[in-house]
């Protein structure tokens, strides 16, 4: 996975962030993430389709996430209502969604999100596709962003190859 | 002036709503998708409404389509992730009267609401 797949998301949620409720975001240098093991036990997850396939995740401690919500909506949520849930989807929903449109020339599309909660869980994604790992500093606390993405084109060739 | 919110985040709705206060718009009506904003439209008859585009069961597009297959004046904003121009040309070409990406500040979203409604209400 090249600069161009993160670089997008890099920019996303630090646009997102202070456009939405004026948190600045500090970027760490991003890694490649060896298991499957959530960063954090709060996920908010998109799954990406069309012309690139994979999935990106804001992973986030229970704490972190409940300030972050709370600036975001302006109120305060137990971390197991929908009202919660509802708003962790929304973020990586704009993430996601702003991040998509700096794919130039890719016609991709973005599922509703999902939002996992719990100590320990784990985030299937396709075998092979590499994930990368973006340290998100703010001061509601350490976030992580999570993006693997692959070409769809590369897939395809992948298979005629093995064929 | 009534105002329909289509959006499956309530987060979103409740952002929108705040707006639309501030406004000093109060008779506001929420639906949280296509499907089910065709089934308040006619109660309701939003003066606007403000659409979301990706949301299950019937995404906001769909819900410009079918809408202005009988309703050709009341305005639609769409507000959304979905950034790409082509995509606001889409969206335009259906129907919509304005477009905001989001994340938005109050501020973007209070100046495209009242900008489009001085627009249809000079057309």
């Amino acid at each position: 996975m090249d600069a161009s797949m993160i670089t997008p998301f890099i920019n996303s949620i630090q646009n997102v962030f202070s456009t939405m409720f004026q948190l600045p975001v500090e970027i760490g240098e991003p890694r490649i993430k060896a298991d499957r093991k959530a960063s954090h036990d709060v996920s908010g997850i998109i799954g990406v389709s069309g012309e690139m396939t994979g999935t990106i995740v804001l992973s986030m401690p229970r704490d972190a996430a409940s300030s972050i919500v709370t600036l975001f909506t302006g109120m305060e949520f137990e971390t197991d209502s929908a009202d919660f849930a509802d708003a962790v989807g929304e973020l990586i929903n704009m993430i996601s969604g702003n991040a998509k449109a700096e794919f130039q020339r890719k016609s991709v599309s973005i599922s509703c999100p999902s939002v996992v909660l719990g100590a320990d869980h784990t985030i299937a994604v396709q075998s092979g596709t590499p994930c990368v790992l973006i340290p998100c500093s703010t001061d509601c606390g350490e976030v992580v962003l999570e993006v693997a993405l692959r070409e769809a084109e590369a897939e395809i060739e992948t298979s005629t190859a093995a064929a | 002036m009534k105002i329909l919110l289509i959006d499956d985040s309530k987060t979103m709705r409740n952002i929108q709503k705040s707006v639309l206060k501030q406004l000093g718009y109060t008779q506001v009506e929420e639906a949280c998708d296509g499907q089910d904003a065709l089934s308040k439209v006619g109660a309701f008859a939003p003066d606007l409404c403000l659409v979301d585009w990706n949301m299950p069961i019937m995404d906001g597009l769909t819900f410009v389509k079918e809408f202005r297959k009988t309703n050709k004046t009341t305005p639609l904003i769409m507000v959304t992730t979905e950034a790409e121009k082509s995509r606001v040309i889409e969206a335009i070409k259906a129907g919509v009267n304005n477009y905001v990406v989001k994340p938005f500040t109050p501020d973007l979203l209070s100046e495209r609401i009242t900008e489009t409604l001085a627009k249809c209400a000079v057309a």
